[in-house]
């Protein structure tokens, strides 16, 4: 769309530079063009590689792969299944602490503290999602797992015991730790998008429930939070894809066992760690295609959640601007 | 460009130049059994030659022969010999050059014992498949006749990733105990029945040091260094012998005379009164072509410093890593004329 | 008890369960930072800043090649990742038809939900096995393809925010669509554009996974990029899980040093953004 020329009688030299000022636009878009497709390219590069990097464990494992359990690679044999399970089971146990505290601390900052607290308490909560991933691995490699080793996992096996969640031995390194971890990086991506959600619901809501009598809690726990589902549920899935593609922080406390357990304190494997453990040493087209294969299966999973994430974040903020009559 | 610029940008590109042309860079990678003298070395070398900066990462043995197969490093290091097909699948045929005989140590984190701790193959076999899982179990404490051991679960500790030193101590298990043979049998990455994994030696030893109760194995510097508890073994004589320099030399005692031309051994489990049963060699895998005539010769000049002035720093303490026998030496300095 | 006092308790216990969370995660933050500032601030000293490693075992090491190396592959990073994705953020926003658009703002999507360890493994495939050699040069274009998609987003977003009355205003002028975006729209979004590219440099100044395997490490200093480097996050990873209480002081300072940049860079461009926002007027 090039700007037409208004002052359209402009007289001999000023016409060749107008000429070349319009000419500029082509230019402008060429390039910027070059670079917003380089994007493109290089992003189908990357897929495409993947694919082709992963060909010869696809070819001879096909779908077995993913429900495989032997990973064996003096053998030859690889199944990413107890990877999968450590990778879905940490990220699980990061929810399923991280929702909780995550969505309440957001309501604490959107319906009761005073907005000033409100925005220093929701910086400081993003200041930590900046923290490096490396260095939560190495605070909890001195100070989570020595805590988990000696009262944490006795505890909980003295209390929960029963349960075969929290038999075996109490390594301090393993799901329940790398879970707990992740809780804690997730942990600022829940609050800050949940309270936006929150703050986004229309006074009158509010405002109409505790007319009919209802408590704050009740209020805010039947009526705001409700309304703002789409956004916290959006929050979550952001969190989970997260969690899911963690690489330092995992690797350095799950203990790096490669088979499947049901107790939580035994120790595990994700995907994500055992590629950072084993690839500079996989020799051979067929054990670093297995590993670039589950690769691929992480980037698809990590993929549909970030999707579903966006879809529902998108949909609450359509949502939020309807304003009633 | 002004007049007093072009002098300036001169010498700057001088300083520059000159930096980058005196330091001849190296990059190598490998086992993490030897790095606590690999390092020394490679510091050594670097303060008697300031130009030569060979870089060394200890990423375990399997890392390093891939990484050779791959032709990113110029040289790797390895705790087992390289399989026929992995020399195969190296564009330059690799010549092996073993560096140190150094030794396995069963180490574990108990603060409550105080002596060191008598241990079978098959006991140890037996901790590593999960038989045994107290510290207190009977075989252990028939073995150890008066030393109180805790009631404590014992928490197994191996490799997360291919290692030589794995392959050093299912080796030794293999020979030593036919149920671990048939179980899971000796390589690099075996299918272990349990226990979690770390990374490198160094993760290995820095878990034990963390964690009452682990148990796992690492080579004798890293105990040293860190004052960490290591294991008595029985050996193929049935003495219990105490991994040091004195009993790992005994184990390469016999090898020495009959050594492949190749230098492809492995002195696990060896006869011998003194011979400690878990001791190997380690090597360097040089590739046998070397293209680049200043990077041969920074190599070839490593490694006839690491056969002479090398061989007296491994011994000192707290490394004890036990020098190669004479015989050996002069074997490998003649395969150093078989680089191009 | 009657239902009324129950919900009344109901709600007193709720609403202040609310508050110990939020306590609580705010607390981990500050938690963080003091043991970092407690075990890492005894560590920094003048070696650690300007020698090389030394053997383990061996004290007075530092960690100078790390911090240099790690400076040298964001910079190439965004040198390389800056560009593209500012350029490619204003054809997005200015030029972009409606299906071009979409698609390569899916891509960028993609590319930004692709796991570190997974570019790393790009990155190596691409730089290290054809350059048959470890280096800055694969570790910084790893961390450039992780910048690429942040850059490129934060740009779309700030530009599309600029309100038309002013795009239009001088296009009404005679300006040629170039010279409006150039001179008008992006310094309007400057500081929204300029604090999204220093939130992503930050973001991939802590990065570790992608260099595992591109830019490995070293002992030495990297004397230039086709060489491997040491970097503060990888040499945190390795010093963590060693047995040398000496390594681990000098991870305490790794992270420290490093913890340090990312939050100063942080809290300097969330202040960036809060003092320049242009006024929109209607």
């Amino acid at each position: 769309m090039s700007a037409t020329a208004i002052g359209a009688g402009k007289p001999g030299k000023s016409k060749s530079l107008w000429s070349t000022l319009r000419g500029g636009d082509e230019v402008a878009h060429l390039i910027t063009l070059v670079f917003a497709a380089s994007v493109f390219l290089v992003t189908v590069f990357l897929v495409g590689e993947l694919w082709l990097h992963s060909a010869p464990s696809r070819h001879k494992f096909g779908f077995g792969f993913l429900i495989g359990t032997d990973w064996d690679p003096v053998q030859g044999i690889f199944g990413a299944l107890p990877y999968i399970y450590g990778t879905v089971l940490t990220s699980v146990i990061a929810m399923v602490i991280a929702v909780p505290l995550g969505v309440g601390a957001a309501i604490f900052l959107a319906e009761l503290a005073p907005p000033g607290i409100s925005n220093a308490c929701t910086f400081l909560v993003e200041l930590l999602a900046a923290v490096p991933s490396v260095i939560y691995g190495l605070l909890a490699l001195f100070t989570l797992i020595p805590l988990l080793r000696s009262y944490g996992e006795p505890f909980l096996k003295q209390a929960l015991g029963f349960l075969p969640l929290f038999q075996g031995p109490a390594f301090g390194v393993g799901y329940l730790a790398a879970g707990l971890i992740l809780a804690i990086m997730t942990l600022p991506y829940i609050i800050s998008i949940s309270r936006e959600s929150l703050m986004e619901v229309p006074r009158d809501q509010r405002e109409a429930a505790l007319a009919l009598g209802a408590t704050k809690w009740e209020a805010t726990s039947q009526v705001v939070v409700p309304f703002a589902r789409l956004g916290i549920f959006g929050s979550i899935f952001l969190a989970l894809a997260r969690a899911l593609g963690e690489t330092m922080a995992v690797t350095m406390v799950i203990g790096n066992d490669p088979s499947i357990h049901i107790s939580l304190l035994a120790p595990g494997h994700t995907i994500a760690a055992v590629i950072a453990n084993e690839f500079s040493e996989a020799g051979g087209a067929l054990y670093q295609s297995a590993l670039v294969e589950m690769g691929f299966v992480l980037f698809l999973i990590t993929i549909v959640i970030n999707a579903l994430a966006r879809i529902l974040v998108i949909a609450t903020s359509r949502k939020g601007t309807a304003q009633p009559a | 460009m002004k007049k007093w610029n072009r002098p300036l940008l001169a010498a700057l590109a001088g300083i520059g130049l000159s930096g980058v042309a005196a330091a001849q860079a190296i990059n190598a990678a490998g086992a993490t059994f030897p790095y606590p003298i690999y390092s020394r070395w490679f510091d050594a070398f670097n303060k008697l030659h300031s130009g030569i900066e060979i870089n060394y990462q200890s990423i375990g043995s399997g890392g390093g022969i891939t990484q050779l197969e791959e032709g990113t490093v110029d040289f790797a290091a390895s705790d087992r010999p390289m399989t026929d097909a992995e020399i195969k699948a190296c564009k330059d045929k690799p010549l092996h050059f073993p560096t140190v005989l150094g030794a396995v140590v069963v180490t574990y984190n108990l603060p409550s014992v105080k002596e060191d701790l008598k241990l079978t193959p098959r006991v140890i076999a037996a901790i590593y498949m999960l038989k045994i899982t107290k510290w207190n179990d009977a075989q252990i404490a028939k073995l150890n006749p008066g030393v109180k051991l805790p009631h404590a679960d014992i928490l197994v500790i191996h490799r997360a990733e291919g290692s030589g030193t794995t392959f050093i101590f299912t080796d030794f298990l293999s020979k030593t105990s036919p149920e671990w043979k048939s179980a899971v049998g000796a390589d690099q990455s075996p299918k272990w029945p349990g226990g979690l994994g770390q990374k490198g030696n160094e993760a290995v030893a820095g878990m034990v040091k963390q964690t009452e109760g682990a148990v796992g194995y690492v080579e004798l510097a890293y105990v040293l260094q860190n004052h960490m508890q290591s294991a008595v073994v029985q050996n193929a004589a049935g003495q219990f012998v105490k991994a040091g320099l004195d009993t790992v030399t005994a184990a390469a005692a016999g090898a020495a005379k009959s050594l492949p031309a190749d230098f492809r051994v492995s002195i696990t489990n060896a006869p011998g009164k003194s011979s400690y049963p878990i001791s190997s060699f380690t090597w360097l895998l040089i590739p046998s072509k070397i293209p680049d005539p200043k990077k041969r010769a920074a190599i070839t000049g490593f490694l006839k410093w690491m056969l002479t002035d090398g061989q007296k720093i491994a011994p000192q303490a707290p490394l004890y890593y036990a020098p190669l026998p004479r015989e050996v030496i002069a074997k490998e300095t003649k395969q150093i004329g078989e680089i191009q | 008890m009657n239902r009324l006092t129950y919900r009344k308790i109901v709600n007193r216990v709720m609403l202040t369960l609310t508050g110990v969370f939020t306590v609580f995660t705010v607390a981990v933050l500050f938690l963080i930072l003091g043991y970092l500032v407690y075990n890492g601030g005894k560590s920094i000293d003048w070696n650690f800043l300007t020698k090389l490693p030394a053997p383990p075992g061996e004290a007075g090491g530092g960690m100078a090649n790390a911090i240099v190396g790690s400076a040298m592959m964001i910079a190439f990073a965004a040198i390389l990742g800056l560009p593209v994705g500012f350029l490619g953020g204003i054809y997005l926003a200015e030029f972009g038809g409606k299906s071009v658009a979409f698609a390569i703002r899916y891509m960028a999507d993609l590319l930004n939900g692709v796991p570190s360890i997974v570019i790393g493994i790009f990155a190596w495939t691409v730089i290290v096995v054809p350059m048959k050699s470890f280096s800055a040069l694969a570790g910084g274009f790893a961390l450039s393809l992780m910048l690429i998609p942040i850059a490129l987003r934060s740009t779309e977003q700030f530009l599309l925010n600029v309100p038309s009355s002013l795009r239009e205003g001088a296009l009404a002028l005679g300006a040629p669509q170039w010279r409006v975006i150039s001179s008008v729209v992006v310094p309007a979004a400057s500081k929204g554009i300029l604090t999204g590219m220093i939130l992503g440099v930050a973001r991939i100044a802590g990065e570790t996974a992608p260099l595992l395997f591109t830019a490995l490490n070293n002992q030495f200093w990297a004397r230039s990029l086709d060489q491997p480097t040491a970097s503060l996050p990888v040499i945190i990873y390795t010093h963590a899980l060693a047995p040398y209480d000496d390594w681990h002081r000098q991870a305490w300072a790794a992270g420290l040093m490093l913890l340090g940049m990312v939050l100063a860079t942080n809290i300097a461009a969330r202040w960036i953004l809060s003092r320049g926002i242009t006024v929109q007027k209607g």
